[in-house]
């Protein structure tokens, strides 16, 4: 899909099977494909959006790009590097530039470690500071993420939800990584906090000239930080393109209808809006439906998405999509 | 003969009507819940006072901690003792106060008239029993229905909410279903028993967006349909923008607002409504227009600050907002709000 060495980023026909066991001798019986062949790239200084249902894959995306499994298929191309080429050692230092963003900012921080600690662990396990440098740089992450220095002492559990953000934020910088993946960064926060974080995280990927993946499954606040957005679908990918033209033309039925699904908190203004509402489960990841997966859900469904997966298409730009209706 | 106005009259929050209307199913005043805990009194509901008119669906909004499942709760009289307790006030339902009615009576009321779909589903429905079992057994027991019709009448509830083939799956345990699929089979045992009342309390755990929308698909037909009452839950603004007929907005145990609908998106005319609608990121909005915020933290409800509760996060706070907390008051016949800022000043967000 690309070549250019602007792409930070490059993951090229990715596989994730998770195996699923039966029996004492643990045989495996099927596998869950939570990542079924995708591709993608993220430019340097850019924002990806990763959007889709529970259980369509995000995570586990996210977690091959930093190489969280052994028995991912596929090569993670990243600043120039075949990560998956590397040998141990080599990949520990390459993990600084890689860093990762929870989503449950309770669960995430370890409860026995102090703020001050939490954040710079990071620095002394890649030996990047001590002495007063490592008490200047622990100082400056605070500030950077609107913490008080004098807080260093506390405990997690003397943080509210979006503090704890912070903190999980500030450690993941204080290696200077180039690279974050945001997994729900926002979503078990309060309404009026996730304004906050949002704002921190785009001004941080301003300033230090991050790239982000952003992973969420709420379409409004991905469109607001992303420039481009990736749908993705049991396990594949089904149509990314720039933000704006994700929500001015979408093309995939599976985009419009989560699209539709999305309230805007203005009636006048929904109302207008078309509502389609998906009949069905999501299907199982280690059943895929035949064809398109997505043909069980789909009111186009014809003949041959029972037959053929659609390939993802370029259909003029940087707008791609996988649909036998698309041309 | 006296004559009360009924209908159009509009309950205000420190005016108490001495009756209730035939049109109004519940009538919650003054109702405080406090619970004692390590961190001392937690005022989780505090002066709440609201209405439900018969075939109205309501949202009640909030973020986290501010009360919204503790009211719900103190409704069916669930408040788990210890640690909490109603402290005041009165709820009449169907103009029946139930914060006086015996524990069997609520025990009638409870799962019957009013209906209740929980946080957790998973919690809610027993582990071990087929869901045709637990519906069943619910119509049976509520509604007297013999073995046949109520296995009947078990498959159409199910079909009505949407689960697949309904005959067959009815033999599945709960397990076995989506967490999607989960709550709708909370709605058709929250149905099993024909109530006056619905009250659906969101799921935390997010829900995706196309499942959210089909359950609330489905709310909105039962109520067009059956013509019962709803009560939804949830800190998500846009949801209730397009379901309810009228939003209550909920701030540190007690309502900070409440309109019709279209009236409190196009005109909102309390602080904190307004600070909320402008921190969520808008589908239909330019791109890359920042996000207003709300300053500073939720509230601590075990060490709230004295006057307006919202006062140390508003942009309009005022020597009164620190010492005298604010009323409910109408400002138009059917939107109230509670706060001493001249409301044609504040900013439009
Ligand atoms: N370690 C694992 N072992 C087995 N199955 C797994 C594992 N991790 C994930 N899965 C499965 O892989 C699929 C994709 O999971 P993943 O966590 O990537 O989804 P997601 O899109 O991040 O969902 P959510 O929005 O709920 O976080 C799911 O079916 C999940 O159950
Ligand atoms: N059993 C309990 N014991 C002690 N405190 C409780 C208990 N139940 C609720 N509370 C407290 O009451 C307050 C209100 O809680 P409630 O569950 O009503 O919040 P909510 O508005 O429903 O929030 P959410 O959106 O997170 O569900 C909180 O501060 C909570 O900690
Ligand atoms: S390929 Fe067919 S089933 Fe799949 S989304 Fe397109 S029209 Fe629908
Ligand atoms: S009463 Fe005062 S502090 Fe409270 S919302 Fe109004 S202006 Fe703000
Ligand atoms: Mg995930
Ligand atoms: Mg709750």
């Amino acid at each position: 899909m690309s070549n250019a060495t602007e792409n930070l980023v490059e993951v090229q026909d990715l596989f994730m099977y998770f195996p699923v066991t039966a029996g004492i001798m643990q045989k495996r019986v099927a596998d869950v494909k939570a990542v079924d062949g995708i591709s993608f790239f993220i430019k340097k200084g850019e924002t990806l959006g990763l959007v889709g249902e529970s259980g369509c894959g995000k995570t586990t995306t996210g977690r091959c790009i930093l190489q969280l499994y052994d028995s991912m298929k596929g090569n993670i191309i990243f600043d120039g590097t075949d990560l998956t080429k590397l040998k141990r050692e080599q990949m520990r230092r390459m993990r600084r530039y890689m860093q990762l963003i929870f989503q449950d900012p309770f669960a995430s921080l370890d409860p026995r470690m102090t703020a001050g600690e939490i954040i710079g662990e990071p620095l002394k396990v890649h030996g990047l500071a001590k002495g007063q440098e490592y008490r200047d740089q622990v100082a400056e992450l605070f500030r950077m993420v609107e913490l008080e220095p004098f807080m260093a002492d506390r405990y997690p559990h003397e943080f509210s939800g979006g503090q704890r953000q912070r903190i999980g934020i500030a450690r993941a910088l204080a290696v200077r990584p180039s690279f974050i993946v945001c997994d729900e960064p926002v979503s078990a926060l309060d309404v009026s906090i996730q304004a906050q974080i949002i704002i921190l995280l785009e001004r941080l990927r301003d300033e230090l000239n991050l790239t982000y993946l952003f992973i969420a499954h709420d379409l409004s606040v991905v469109r607001n930080i992303s420039d481009r957005v990736a749908v993705m679908y049991l396990g594949k990918i089904v149509e990314i393109t720039s933000a704006d033209e994700l929500y001015a033309n979408p093309l995939h039925p599976y985009t419009i209808a989560l699209l539709s699904a999305v309230p805007i908190p203005d009636p006048a203004v929904d109302r207008t809006r078309e509502r389609i509402i998906l009949t069905g489960d999501v299907p199982s990841p280690i059943n895929p439906p035949r064809g398109c997966n997505f043909n069980p859900r789909c009111a186009q469904a014809m003949d041959i998405c029972r037959e053929e997966t659609p390939e993802l298409k370029n259909v003029g730009g940087e707008h791609w999509a996988a649909c036998h209706l698309v041309k | 003969m006296v004559f009360i106005a009924r209908g159009t009259d509009f309950w205000v929050g420190s005016v108490k009507m001495a009756t209730t209307t035939d049109e109004r199913i519940l009538d919650v005043k003054e109702l405080r819940t406090y619970f004692y805990t390590q961190e001392g009194e937690v005022k989780a509901v505090d002066g709440l006072s609201y209405h439900i008119d018969k075939g109205e669906s309501v949202g009640l909004v909030g973020e986290s901690a501010c009360g919204k499942s503790v009211s719900a709760l103190s409704i069916l009289r669930l408040i788990p003792y210890p640690p909490g307790i109603i402290v005041g006030g009165e709820i009449f339902f169907q103009g029946q106060d139930l914060l006086k009615a015996s524990e069997s009576d609520m025990r009638h009321i409870r799962g019957n008239r009013i209906a209740m779909i929980f946080q957790e589903p998973t919690t809610s429905l027993n582990p071990v029993l087929t869901v045709k079992r637990q519906i069943s057994e619910a119509l049976e027991l509520h509604r007297g229905m013999d073995k046949e019709a109520s296995l009947q009448e078990t498959i159409r509830l199910l079909k009505l909410v949407g689960i697949p083939d309904a005959e067959q799956r009815a033999q599945d345990y709960p397990f076995q279903f989506s967490g999607g699929m989960q709550q709708r089979i909370m709605i058709a045992m929250a149905l099993s028993c024909d109530p006056a009342l619905l009250i659906a309390d969101e799921p935390t755990t997010s829900v995706d967006v196309t499942v959210q929308a089909q359950l609330l698909e489905i709310l909105a037909e039962l109520r067009d349909r059956l013509g019962t009452a709803i009560l939804v839950i949830t800190h998500n603004m846009g949801v209730v923008a397009r379901y309810v007929d009228r939003v209550q907005v909920m701030y540190a145990g007690r309502l900070v607002e409440t309109a019709p609908t279209d009236e409190l998106y196009s005109n909102p005319k309390h602080p904190y409504t307004i600070g909320l609608l402008a921190s969520v990121p808008r589908l239909d909005s330019e791109r890359k227009k920042s996000l207003r915020i709300i300053t500073g933290l939720p509230p601590n409800l075990a060490r709230l600050p004295g006057g307006c509760a919202f006062h140390p996060r508003c942009e309009y706070a005022m020597d009164r907002c620190r010492v005298e907390a604010p009323t409910l008051e109408k400002i138009s016949e059917t939107h109230l709000r509670a706060c001493f800022y001249d409301a044609d000043k504040l900013k439009k967000y």
